[in-house]
Parts: C-alpha cells; sequence; structure tokens
C-alpha cells in the first residue's frame, strides 16, 4: 500500500489558490453581525492549489480499504458486494433530476418504483404494506415502534409501556425504545444462545407494547422457538417488532411475516446490495402486517383504482389535515422525515432485486449460509467456538485455542483484537471484535453470499496461519499490523484525550 | 488469573464492596477492569444521590465497550472519587484500591447476601 500521511493544512501556502474571480464590486459589511457572533481572527482554511486538492484526496482514497478491495466479513454488518448496475441505474438522469414536490402525474415512473418495491418486499418478508420514508435502520425502528406505540394508543389500551429486548440484541433496540418514550426489559438468552421461553413468560402482561427480535439472532442462530414466543407475546396483547438487520439468511427461504411479526424494518444497505452510507444517504423501509396499515408514517404512495400512482397524506401544496384526513390517514403515526425516504437507495435496491430475479432469490439466504457454515467449521480447530450449532449467516468465535501466553515476552497472550490486526497485513479486512458482548474475546465473522469458494479458502488458510503464530510467536500479532500505512494507533490515549479537529501543535498544543 | 481480596464482599455483576461503619465503599474487580479493558470515562453519580441495590448508579466507558455500574446494596452516595474525572485508569491500574463510591448504608444485611472471596473466585471461573 502507497504511504500518504499528509493533512490538507500541512500543503497550506500563504496566498496560494485555485481559482481566479473578478475583483468583487460589492462591498459586503459585516457591521449588522454582533460581535460576539464574529471571529476575531479568520478562519485557518488550507490556501492550496487544484491539482494539490486533487492529489491529496486521490492519494487519501487509495489508502482506503472497500468491497471493491478485498475481503470484508465484517459480522453483523452484511457487507456483500454493491452491483455496479444498481450505481447505473441510480446515475440516470430521469431519476436524478427529480423533485420531491412535482406533480404526481409528472413523476409516474418514479412512483412505480415504489409500488412495485412495495410488493416485493411483502413478498420476501411476508408483510402487507412498506413506508419507506425512514432514512436509516435504526430511523426504521424508531418508526417502527411509533407505528407499535400508536396501534395501542388509538385502541385506547394506554397502560403498554414495556418493551422486552433479548440480552443479545443489538444496541440500537434498547435506544430506539427507549427515544420512543417506551421502557426497556430485558429478557436472558438461555445456554443454547437463544431467547429463554422461561425467562420470558413472567415479563409477559397487560403493560407489555411488545417484544423486538433479531430472527437469526446476534450469534446467527436461529431462534427455534419463535412461534412459542409469538403465541405468548400476541396472548398477552403485545405486538412483534423484527429487527431486520439480519435478514440476509432468510432471503427467500422464510419469512418474519409467517413466524408472526408484526412490524419489521430492513437495512436496504444490508440485504439489498446498497452502498454503507458511511453515515448516509440510507434506507431503512419499515413493513408491517394487514391490521397496522393504518397506522404508517405519510406520504404514501398508492395505485389507485384508474392504475395511476398517487401519493397520499403529503402535507405540501397548502393541504389541510382535513384533505389529509379524507385519504384515509387519519390514523397514521404521522410523518417521519421529508418526502419519501431516500429514493435513490431505494431505486437501487429496487434494480438488486430485479437482477436477482425470482428464481435466484432462494439461493441468496443459503449461499450466505452456507459460507458462514463452510468458513465456521474449518476454522473451529484453531479458535474457540462457544456455541456449536449450525449457524446461519454469521458466527461468532471466543477467541483463540491456543494464544500462545507461555511464549509471549509478558506472559500474556495474543487477544481477539491481536488477530484483527494481524489480518490487516494479509489484506483482509478485521471481522467485528468484541461485539456481541457475551463473549469476552468475540470475533465475529459473516462472509456473505456474493464471496466464491476461493476468496473463502483465502480467507480461512490465513486465519489459520495466524493460530499458528499466535501460539508460536505471539509477539508478532501484538506488535501486528506491520505492512499497514499506520501501525497501530493509540487507542487509550485517543479516547481520553480527545482531539476532533485541526490544531497547530506548537502554538496550540493540548 | 485476576486477582480477588480477602475481607471484601463481591456481587455477581463484578463489583467488590469494603465495610468501613455503616459505610460501604464501592469499586469493580480486578475481574471486571481485565475484561473491560483499558477504562476511557467514567460516569458517575453525585453525592446525596439514593442508589438502590441491583440499580445503576454510573457507567465505565472502556475502548472496548461502555459498561453499566451495578450497586450492590442500597442506599445514600456520601462521596464520589474526583479523581476518577481525570484519571479513570487508576481504575486499572488498582482495581481495589480505587474506591468508586461511598454509600452510607440503609440496610447492613444486603452486604451479608454478597459473596465471600473464594465464592467469588468459584463464581469467575465458572
Amino acid at each position: 500500500m502507497k504511504y500518504y500521511d499528509k493533512l490538507i493544512f500541512e500543503l497550506s501556502k500563504e496566498g496560494r489558490i485555485g481559482y481566479s474571480l473578478r475583483k468583487n464590486g460589492w462591498t459586503a459589511s459585516t457591521d449588522s453581525i454582533p460581535a460576539g457572533l464574529r471571529r476575531p481572527v479568520p478562519a485557518a482554511l488550507p490556501q492550496v492549489s487544484e491539482v494539490d486538492v486533487v492529489r491529496h484526496y486521490t492519494n487519501l482514497s487509495q489508502m482506503n480499504f472497500g468491497v471493491d478491495t478485498g475481503f470484508y466479513p465484517l459480522g453483523s454488518c452484511t457487507m456483500k458486494y454493491n452491483p455496479k448496475i444498481n450505481e447505473e441505474i441510480a446515475g440516470m438522469k430521469g431519476f436524478q433530476s427529480l423533485h420531491p414536490l412535482q406533480p404526481a402525474s409528472t413523476v409516474q415512473g418514479a412512483l412505480q418504483v415504489y409500488y412495485e418495491m412495495d410488493k416485493s418486499l411483502a413478498e420476501l418478508t411476508g408483510m402487507a404494506h412498506f413506508t419507506f420514508n425512514p432514512c436509516a435502520g435504526a430511523h426504521g425502528e424508531l418508526t417502527g415502534l411509533m407505528i407499535m406505540r400508536q396501534y395501542h394508543l388509538l385502541r385506547g389500551d394506554l397502560k403498554r409501556t414495556k418493551v422486552i429486548v433479548p440480552d443479545s440484541a443489538h444496541g440500537t433496540n434498547p435506544a430506539s425504545a427507549a427515544v420512543c418514550g417506551l421502557d426497556v426489559v430485558v429478557v436472558k438468552s438461555n445456554a443454547d444462545g437463544l431467547v429463554d421461553v422461561e425467562d420470558l413468560k413472567p415479563l409477559l402482561g397487560d403493560d407489555v407494547a411488545g417484544i423486538m427480535m433479531t430472527n437469526p439472532n446476534t450469534l446467527g442462530l436461529f431462534e427455534k422457538e419463535i412461534l412459542e414466543i409469538a403465541e405468548l407475546v400476541h396472548g398477552c396483547g403485545g405486538l412483534l417488532y423484527y429487527d431486520g438487520a439480519n435478514m440476509n439468511p432468510l432471503l427467500g427461504v422464510a419469512r418474519p411475516g409467517d413466524m408472526g411479526f408484526d412490524i419489521l424494518h430492513l437495512n436496504l444497505h444490508k440485504s439489498f446490495s446498497t452502498p454503507h452510507g458511511g453515515g448516509g444517504p440510507g434506507s431503512g423501509p419499515v413493513g408491517v402486517c394487514e391490521k397496522l396499515v393504518p397506522y404508517l408514517p405519510v406520504p404514501r404512495v398508492v395505485k389507485t383504482s384508474a392504475g395511476s400512482f398517487a401519493v397520499i397524506g403529503r402535507a405540501g401544496a397548502g393541504k389541510s389535515n382535513a384533505a389529509k384526513n379524507a385519504e384515509g390517514c387519519s390514523e397514521s403515526a404521522g410523518e417521519v422525515s421529508g418526502f419519501l425516504g431516500n429514493f435513490l437507495v431505494i431505486l437501487r435496491a429496487y434494480a438488486y432485486i430485479l437482477m436477482i430475479g425470482k428464481q435466484n432469490v432462494k439461493l441468496l439466504g443459503k449461499l450466505a449460509s452456507l459460507n458462514a457454515n463452510y468458513v465456521k467449521e474449518i476454522l473451529k480447530d484453531s479458535y474457540k467456538l462457544p456455541i456449536p450449532s449450525v449457524c446461519k449467516h454469521e458466527f461468532v468465535f471466543d477467541g483463540l485455542i491456543d494464544d500462545g501466553a507461555s511464549k509471549a515476552s509478558d506472559g500474556k497472550g495474543a487477544t481477539t483484537l491481536d488477530v484483527a490486526k494481524r489480518l490487516l497485513d494479509y489484506g483482509f479486512h478485521a471481522p467485528t471484535i468484541y461485539f456481541p458482548l457475551l463473549f469476552h474475546q468475540a470475533l465475529m465473522i459473516e462472509p456473505t453470499e456474493t464471496e466464491s469458494k476461493e476468496t473463502l479458502d483465502d480467507f480461512i488458510d490465513v486465519m489459520k496461519k495466524i493460530a499458528v503464530e499466535a501460539a508460536e510467536t505471539p509477539d508478532l500479532l501484538k506488535t501486528a499490523p506491520h505492512n499497514t500505512p499506520i501501525s497501530r494507533p493509540d487507542e487509550v490515549r485517543a479516547a481520553r484525550h480527545t482531539i476532533l479537529k485541526y490544531q497547530d501543535e506548537e502554538t496550540n498544543p493540548n | 488469573m485476576s486477582k480477588t481480596i480477602e475481607g471484601l464482599r463481591y456481587s455477581e455483576d463484578h463489583e467488590w464492596v469494603k465495610v468501613e461503619g455503616g459505610t460501604a465503599l464501592i469499586g469493580i474487580t480486578d475481574f471486571a477492569q481485565s475484561s473491560l479493558g483499558d477504562i476511557t470515562y467514567a460516569d458517575l453519580p453525585e453525592a446525596g444521590d439514593e442508589v438502590e441495590a441491583g440499580e445503576e448508579f454510573g457507567a465505565l466507558e472502556s475502548v472496548k465497550a461502555s459498561s453499566e455500574l451495578l450497586s450492590p446494596v442500597s442506599g445514600k452516595v456520601t462521596e464520589v472519587n474526583a479523581d476518577l474525572e481525570n484519571a479513570p485508569e487508576k481504575i486499572n491500574e488498582d482495581p481495589y484500591g480505587t474506591w468508586i463510591i461511598k454509600v452510607e448504608l440503609s440496610d447492613p444485611s444486603q452486604v451479608e447476601s454478597l459473596m465471600d472471596a473464594a465464592a467469588y473466585e468459584e463464581f469467575t471461573n465458572k
């Protein structure tokens, strides 16, 4: 990898510019800005030429690791390859130049994408209808819980404020419930890593709004008791929420709707091959069962009896609440974002679904699970496998079997962190580490269905080699990575003495 | 192997309690600090706050994770270790010498139900 470590501020030369403009004839005045809001000195912006800027960012970009440059087995994140056809479709001018307030008659094609996506996702998940308005997975969770709350509220069932969350859940689940004003109650896992049904029973009652689950769960294990859990939760009047983070292994094989789930969100950037946004734009559509359709957020796309597509519940164009209610949206949980979510992300997922086609969709979940089990079964001789059953799309090791403690210079063996760092030396992205918290040396691997057997074999060989290195020369791991531009940043110092913006260390040391 | 100290009482959530008169000093065990890794921030209550046995009274953040602090006993917080604001690493360096809060015990019998050193050692070895 090419070494490049400059900051753009270090390239700055007084007076250097990347443009030439005519002198501004207008006199600008800052007099009206209160003194306290004015900068005492001009902002320290870098002064660079255009070619400096281009080279700087191109060099930085070449240090990136991405799914386009190598294998990315990041557990719980489903880093599947993003086919280039998605980008080509999303780049089409007819889609790119739309405005969300255009009259529906001028955007029939785009609205049809929403309509078809609704139908496709409904069929894949067993739900009745979807909203595409949430702009990320966690936003979808919040939206789903708002729908859950609205359902109970409009029935006058005001006691239901408890949301049950398994102890293996993603951290976003309890966070979303708390943001929605609901109380979180934790249900324990049993020795097999699944929800403990006996621990669940005493938590159920007339104060339960619902339960949030992923299936397969965070350990990559299928919740086998899901039908009994659904019966119990529905029996006490609660709803079942499905966190679609782990939808990948179910694609084309099993449907959350058939398991009894009432509400779910999907992460289009995981299961449907849209880019992981690095903060956005994302998409977290929420699907609901038939009885919850009236509570879906507005606006929504529907097909009219005349066969055209319309947007209902739209706030724009001076529409009154009465007019919105007339469109059948009076029970909606409300608006969760401006307009209809991130259209171009939804469009990419639509392209992916069409490209896979109905005949191949059945293979997705099966290949994702097969790949994970293949890697797990070969590597379990070198890494501790705490729960040895057949996994779905991902699995968790609990550190090395032989960590080489007796051969380490400080007597401490190689950890999961050291294995992850050493993988970088061999050109692989590190898996998820120290999550889930159920195991102290958690190492979570998810290969996804897009990798070939050859790529998996390369990864397996390297993981085995690292296990041998750990047993024989643990110090080699503990100082890794050795071949990357930056070896091992001091995480502790960075966390304790955080510097979040550029500052000149000589004139402003801290 | 993580250390335990005779004479302290231990909770299943890996806190230790040392009783001095009617006051309990509360910290986290060696096992807890080594599982957490380097602690980078301590989120602590204020003197005068009430704590409840089994309830959260603060949190520790490490480079690996953020972890809740659960009080092994009930009572009123009389003192909070002010050193931890700028030097949370003291918990890593000397877990049994670094108390986090002092609590005026409302029910001293709660201490009896906690584990002794031998029982806690067995608990962590399971």
